[in-house]
């Protein structure tokens, strides 16, 4: 930095860094102020140091939503990973019909959330839903997917799958489309079968985009909510209430401002150690390959 | 015995053909270019040798053994690729063992094998890279080391100096020249560049529109072209090929050209067929001359190569034709020049483009 530094400069980023400051950093920081008090919407709060820490570490139900929470993503993204991988194999050739099914995929991804619930509800409702008449027609008890308390959790996860396919087949298809055609042939002349070919050229190739998909899921199901309430309202008693519902419960239902954002701080610091680890431990085995 | 043997294979992608009933038959340890145009079929005949492409017709065998039915890694074939191929996140010596561990050799056999193939390419510093940070020279190396240790009966080379720079270009090409020596194995190059094909290759075969045009050593390719395809595309700048007429007399053809001039060749007259025939000038075959001249021409344009002049001219009859002159020529454009045309050096083309030479010397 020399003494002529030329602060006209700034100028040209200042605009953004006023939008940046007002909506994220500001925000950022009123939640973490906000999470050291004891405050509702109508009035003044009072400080309350690491008060409202303490208590959601002896909140059953805080606890109980966090579980679910880490249950449903260890259902979900690996789940997802494969299905998306699998399709993106499947699907990754030219011609009309692998186009239209690409469509077919991806047109979950676009739709909203409150469709998307709307749709699974018809789906999974024992009486009349499209898996209760399976059931039936293959002479079975249908399963009351959303009101038992093992059910619902694998049912919201496989609404979640569906809806969110698309966008990790697509980046899997776009880097499968990265990968120059004369690897494979040079594999085939390297009398490499369909198995090894997959596991020693086309997996490896498609490193970055794995690690991609890994993360952005983890984060993405981490704060998995709209499902969640739309479909159950996180019923049968409590059984399929995440994280971020408990928040929307206790911010918008019960008005304690300052113990939902010290719970949305909690849940931001496990997202942020959980993408940090993959991220550590992937660019590490990096490191262990001579990179 | 034969090594490769090619039997009247075809291929057309839709509609198009690319490859119309191609035969040819190779030498055991023979060094064989494929010389051609793009789009003449040239690199689809080396894959559908490699089994990277499915002929539509005819059979391909390796020394005994038919092997168009086999999966490419069962044919006892190594290629190069053109741009390498080789495998981004595996170091020098996986690549090079890759092949070998799918085929189940046994794993100091590997090890031996990879450490001979290194000394020979003189990559052994590089065995524990990736290709990733190495250069274009170093990855084609490795490239071709990842083609020995298989100890294939065929190597296929596909345009294996077209991603070099020049100067490595000329080193590398004398690395290959070194390279076939040791190698037991036939080689098969693609390439564009006859120049690679003339100094690499034992037999050249030029290709064109879906076949192959001639087969045969360089020297021959180059002297006797079998066709006007053939001496236009060997040889650089291209042969001049004109229309002449057929004079009466003697054994030898003698050829009047448009302006009048006549050539004496060493054409044998009865060996000719009759309709239109064309005469084909190598630069070399005419001289600027200091004294006696066949024609006058007029210089359109003079190349300084340093050891040669190249004149391209026009004959009065407006026929552009191609000379060549000592390399201190004092020829500017717009001279008029006196040429002489060596009639001993001349070929015929008749009317259907076939070659006809003076008798072998």
């Amino acid at each position: 930095m020399t003494a002529q530094r030329d602060w006209r400069g700034l100028l040209f980023v200042a605009p953004f860094l006023a939008l940046y400051s007002l909506i994220l950093v500001f925000p950022l920081l009123r939640g973490l102020w906000l999470s050291l008090n004891q405050v509702d919407l109508f009035g003044a709060g009072h400080f309350v140091g690491f008060g409202n820490y303490e208590q959601l570490l002896h909140d059953p139900v805080f606890g109980t939503s966090l579980l679910n929470t880490f249950e449903v993503t260890l259902m979900i993204v690996p789940a997802l990973t494969v299905i998306s991988l699998l399709l993106a194999l499947a699907l990754n050739r030219a011609g009309k019909a692998a186009a239209i099914v690409r469509g077919i995929f991806f047109a979950s991804a676009v739709l909203s959330v409150t469709i998307v619930t709307l749709v699974w509800r018809f789906v999974l409702a024992p009486d009349a839903g499209l898996l209760g008449e399976l059931w039936k027609a293959l002479g079975w008890e249908p399963l009351p997917f959303l009101s038992d308390p093992h059910l619902v959790l694998p049912a919201l996860a496989l609404t979640t799958i569906w809806w969110s396919v698309g966008f990790p087949m697509l980046l899997f298809l776009a880097g499968l489309q990265q990968i120059p055609q004369d690897m494979y042939e040079a594999a085939a002349l390297d009398n490499s079968n369909g198995w090894t070919t997959f596991w020693r050229i086309t997996v490896p190739a498609l490193r970055r985009t794995l690690i991609l998909v890994v993360m952005l899921q983890t984060a993405a199901q981490l704060q998995l909510f709209g499902q969640s309430q739309l479909l159950t309202a996180g019923g049968p008693s409590g059984a399929s209430r995440t994280a971020v519902l408990f928040l929307f419960e206790t911010a918008f239902g019960r008005w304690e401002l300052g113990y939902a954002s010290a719970a949305a701080e909690v849940l931001f610091l496990i997202i942020l150690a959980v993408t940090l680890t993959q991220y550590w431990a992937t660019s590490r085995s990096d490191a262990g390959h001579g990179r | 015995m034969a090594s490769l043997e090619l039997m009247g294979v075809r291929k057309a992608f839709g509609t198009t053909p690319i490859l119309d009933d191609v035969s040819l038959s190779l030498e055991s340890r023979e060094f064989i270019a494929f010389l051609g145009p793009s789009g003449s079929g040239k690199s689809t005949l080396l894959r559908i040798i490699a089994g990277l492409e499915t002929a539509d017709a005819g059979e391909v065998w390796l020394e005994g053994r038919r092997i168009d039915t086999l999966p490419p890694g069962k044919r006892d074939i190594a290629m190069v690729f053109q741009a390498y191929a080789l495998y981004p996140h595996m170091s020098v010596r996986e690549n090079m063992a890759f092949g070998l561990r799918n085929a189940k050799v046994a794993r100091d056999e590997i090890d031996r094998r990879v450490a001979d193939a290194a000394t020979v390419l003189e990559i052994t510093p590089l065995l524990d890279r990736k290709p990733a940070e190495m250069s274009g020279g170093q990855r084609q190396r490795v490239a071709i080391g990842r083609a020995l240790v298989k100890h294939p009966k065929l190597f296929l080379l596909d345009e294996p100096l077209s991603n070099l720079d020049a100067a490595l270009r000329l080193r590398t090409r004398v690395e290959l020249a070194q390279l076939k020596q040791k190698v037991d194995a036939a080689v098969i190059m693609v390439t564009h560049d006859q120049a690679e094909a003339m100094t690499l290759a034992d037999r050249i075969v030029v290709m064109n529109d879906r076949r192959i045009q001639q087969v045969g050593v360089p020297m021959e390719i180059y002297s006797r072209p079998a066709n006007t395809f053939v001496a236009q595309f060997v040889g650089s700048p291209a042969m001049t090929l004109a229309n002449v007429e057929l004079m009466e007399g003697s054994d030898f053809a003698r050829v009047k050209l448009g302006d009048g001039s006549v050539v004496e060749t060493h054409v044998p007259r009865a060996a000719l067929p009759a309709g239109e025939l064309r005469i084909g000038l190598r630069p070399e075959a005419v001289r600027v001359a200091d004294g006696p001249a066949t024609t006058n021409a007029k210089v359109e344009l003079v190349e300084r190569l340093g050891e040669r002049t190249l004149v391209y001219a026009r004959l009065p009859d407006g026929q552009a034709i191609t000379a060549e002159d000592s390399a201190y020529s004092r020829l500017a454009i717009g001279d008029e020049v006196a040429l002489a045309i060596d009639g001993a050096a001349a070929h015929l083309f008749g009317p259907d483009g076939t070659g006809y030479h003076r008798t072998a010397a």
